[in-house]
């Protein structure tokens, strides 16, 4: 959908390396290009400016690494500022007090009745007994939705005869934890948005009377510009200590979420990764960073895997992302994991620069080329499998007879392996934090 | 939308906007109803008020309409109308952008600022170059602002006022079908059309096909009951398509004349939930052959530059008829329609303004780029 940023720059700088210093002349057609990649992912536009100065001040004059070209070294300090910033506050999730209160707040439609459910869904694996408390008495059925869910979650779920005012309802909800030994109780209020001033001013009457450890404002990960006024709004009226960020699972690329922290400092500390009560994870800047720069995410693609895929198989595959010892069975098994995992394009298009492979190998797959491919490697003898640079014209021929496929199969597979590989080593090469954000994230 | 948690959804990118679904005798499901309905679980230990009435559970209840007096009447008057719903709106999109036109001339701000200006407002930032570009190239003797409206104006599909839901064929029902992602407004949407159209004297039936969320059900028969419409409903879990033909097959017993199915809220990337959209569409197509259903992608008004994908992969799904873009009386803008008209040539038909029955009015594109620079 997007070209990725390193695409870009690929383009606007080229790939030279050890050209000494990059040039001021570099720096503002490399801007250009991480504006508009900043923006297209919804960062808001002061923030962008902001940002973009403190690059700029960076690379400019930074010595280009021999190992990268400048394309790579822009994108390692965009990378590594946008992680800076998203790293910024304490990302701890505090369950202190008897309950530990937690409120959850936000736009309508934002996903706070969800989430509720998954926090508490969360809380249980952390070995809590959480009391769930339906706050929003205006959207219709909204209680009935949090019963539904803390039903099949087993956790019960406080509600407050009609009429009752919403401070009621949470004051309420917290003496009955206390009656029902539960040691923390979550808040689920309605939505409402930042400019009415009724409600803000409600919210923050709960606040005080609960006094909440945490106050999460939920984001809708698909938000625009006007997430940073949303979130300076709810800010100003009650002590956020973190963000929820929603719908990650679909294609936005969560610009909101870095224009809040950059603006308010407020981290986020969870990301809602679906429909279901377990689909909440905890958050890790660098993946997010990642993501925003249209970058790859090895480790989101590993984890991926590794619910369709087993665990030793995915082990390998990252072992071999990472050492880029990667072999034509390699390619092949991959393929074929990839295809398992479903559709190919999403999971390649993770992978920083595997962009426009990714489309390419889709094809592949909808025209039925595993088959072939299958069928070419296993007529390769061991040594050509590990390394195609031997297949001459005469041992392309035999594995073409012997595959019953033509000879330009055979050069094309070969080709597209030695694109693989390319990427494979760039992808791994020695201490490349910026192209391997999501490894590094490994603590 | 019950299947497993799966790998993801193929990154759509459709390279034509036309819409890719066709009808398909094969899903052509029996429309039995399969529901099942849910068991009704643990008592809870704190409840202080039991909830309301358990879904139905026979398959296909069709829920009378409360009496007069439980219904609020419908008035059509809004409680936030165009002007209020635009007022925050003018007050900081547009009224921005009116200052700094009003200063291009007088050596004020540049272009770089109007370009920011509409940036701030979700219109995108590649489209927001290019409009200045275009506006620059104009040389419009109306001046800058005149230069910029007219390109806002242009990209915007031209639109018929006098639009209603209607059936392509003489008699059945007409049948308008609400999408698109989680919690956008779709129910919410749908309580105020019933409002609408019950107040203009049509039969209205709903169809509660979002199945999946948790009470769905309960929500759209809490707005039907606002405007005393009844609601086909299976239980909870249920197939959607199988509600929708009920309600397809009760409008047509019942000679309604308009039937509205909510759907449940789906992200654009998972390709399994869009396929189970493009079946129910089938589905009407199928039961009411030729009826031309209206196919309306709810989007809000907070929505960044995903909106575009969003319409794009609906589109694609379920070719889309209109649009209504919701939550305006918000702080944001919806500048992302504007790249949406243009990309799929589709309008907003209209717009919400509030969470109150009558809060929806019909998008005028001439006001709202009026209102815009108002
Ligand atoms: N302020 C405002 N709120 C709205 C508007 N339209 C809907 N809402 C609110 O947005 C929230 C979500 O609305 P729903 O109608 O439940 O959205 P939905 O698309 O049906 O949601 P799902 O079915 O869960 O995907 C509710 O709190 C609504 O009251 C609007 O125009 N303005
Ligand atoms: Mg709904």
């Amino acid at each position: 959908m997007f070209d990725t940023l390193s695409d870009r720059l690929r383009k606007t700088l080229g790939n030279l390396t050890g050209r000494g210093r990059i040039s001021e002349a570099d720096i503002d057609a490399a801007m250009r290009e991480v504006r508009l990649a900043l923006l297209e992912a919804d960062v808001n536009f002061k923030v962008v400016k902001e940002f973009i100065a403190r690059v700029r001040e960076r690379a400019i004059g930074h010595e280009v690494l021999a190992s990268l070209s400048a394309g790579q070294q822009v994108v390692k300090i965009v990378n590594d500022e946008l992680v800076d910033l998203l790293s910024a506050g304490d990302r701890t999730f505090h369950l202190s007090g008897n309950p530990a209160v937690v409120v959850l707040v936000g736009l309508q439609g934002s996903g706070k009745t969800t989430s509720t459910a998954k926090l508490a869904h969360h809380v249980v694996k952390l070995g809590r007994r959480p009391l769930l408390v339906a706050a929003d008495p205006y959207r219709p059925a909204a209680a009935d939705q949090l019963q539904t869910l803390g039903r099949s979650l087993d956790i019960p779920v406080y509600r407050a005869p009609a009429g009752t005012s919403v401070v009621e309802i949470a004051r309420g909800g917290v003496e009955a934890a206390k009656r029902q030994v539960r040691d923390v109780v979550i808040l689920d209020t309605a939505g409402r948005l930042s400019i009415d001033e009724e409600l803000m001013a409600e919210i923050a009457a709960v606040h005080a009377a609960v006094k909440p450890v945490e106050t999460l404002l939920v984001v809708d990960a698909m938000t625009g510009q006007e997430a940073v006024s949303v979130a300076q709004a709810f800010a100003a009226a009650v002590p956020v200590t973190g963000l929820i960020l929603t719908k990650i699972d679909g294609d936005a690329r969560g610009g909101a979420a870095l224009s809040i922290s950059a603006v308010t400092g407020v981290p986020v500390k969870f990301l809602g990764t679906g429909e279901k009560t377990d689909a909440l994870e905890l958050f890790h800047p660098d993946r997010l960073a990642g993501r925003i720069l249209g970058m790859g995410d090895i480790l989101t693609l590993v984890e991926r895997a590794q619910e369709v895929v087993d665990q030793t198989q995915a082990a390998r595959l990252e072992e071999k992302l990472r050492k880029a010892s990667f072999t034509l069975d390699d390619m092949l098994e991959s393929m074929q994991q990839m295809q398992k995992m479903g559709p190919l394009g999403q999971v390649m298009s993770m992978i920083a620069g595997m962009g426009n492979l990714a489309g390419e190998a889709q094809a592949a797959v909808d025209r039925g080329d595993l088959k072939r491919t299958e069928a070419i490697i296993r007529a390769m003898t061991m040594t050509e499998r590990r390394d195609p640079n031997v297949l001459n014209a005469s041992r392309r021929r035999r594995i073409a007879a012997g595959s019953g496929t033509s000879l330009p199969d055979i050069n094309r597979l070969v080709k597209q392996f030695g694109e693989m590989q390319k990427l494979m080593k760039q992808l791994s090469g020695g201490g490349k934090r910026a192209a391997l954000g999501a490894l590094t994230g490994r603590r | 939308m019950t299947e497993p948690a799966s790998i993801e959804p193929e990154s759509i990118e459709p390279e034509s906007v036309e819409p890719g679904w066709e009808p398909d005798p094969a899903d052509f499901d029996d429309p039995a109803s399969n529901a099942e309905v849910l068991e009704a679980g643990s008592a809870l230990e704190v409840d202080p008020e039991p909830a309301g009435e358990p879904f139905a559970p026979e398959p296909a209840s069709v829920v009378p309409p409360a009496g007069p007096d439980a219904a609020e009447p419908p008035t059509l008057a809004p409680t936030a109308g165009l002007d209020a719903g635009l007022e925050r709106t003018r007050g900081g999109f547009m009224a921005r952008l009116r200052g700094f036109l009003g200063g291009v001339e007088a050596g004020g701000p540049s272009w770089d600022d109007v370009e920011e200006t509409l940036i701030a407002g979700d219109v995108g930032a590649a489209l927001a170059i290019d409009l200045v570009e275009r506006a620059r190239a104009r040389r419009d003797p109306g001046g800058p602002e005149a230069a910029i409206r007219a390109e806002l104006a242009a990209l915007l599909v031209p639109r018929d006022a006098a639009w209603t839901p209607r059936p392509a064929t003489g008699d059945g029902p007409a049948v308008v079908l609400v999408v698109g992602v989680n919690g956008t407004g779709k129910t919410t949407t749908i309580g105020k059309l019933a409002s609408r159209y019950a107040a203009e004297g049509r039969s209205v039936i709903l169809a509660a096909a979002d199945t999946f969320r948790a009470a769905a059900i309960e929500q759209l028969r809490i707005w039907a009951d606002r405007s005393g419409v009844p609601v086909v409903a299976h239980a909870p879990g249920a197939d959607p398509g199988a509600v929708v033909y009920d309600a397809l097959d009760a409008a047509v017993a019942r000679h309604a004349d308009l039937v509205i199915a909510d759907t449940a809220g789906r992200l654009h990337t998972r390709s399994n939930l869009m396929d189970e959209l493009a079946k129910i569409r089938r589905i009407v197509d199928k039961r009411l052959a030729g009826a031309k259903p209206e196919i309306l992608f709810v989007l809000d008004a907070t929505t960044g530059q995903n909106g575009l994908a969003q319409a794009k992969a609906f589109h694609e799904a379920v070719g889309l008829t209109g649009i209504v873009l919701t939550k305006l009386d918000s702080s944001a803008k919806g500048g992302i329609v504007f790249a949406i008209e243009d990309a799929l040539k589709v309008p907003v038909r209209f717009v919400g303004v509030g969470e109150g029955v009558a809060d929806l009015i019909p998008f005028d594109p001439e006001a709202f780029v009026a209102a815009l620079f108002a």
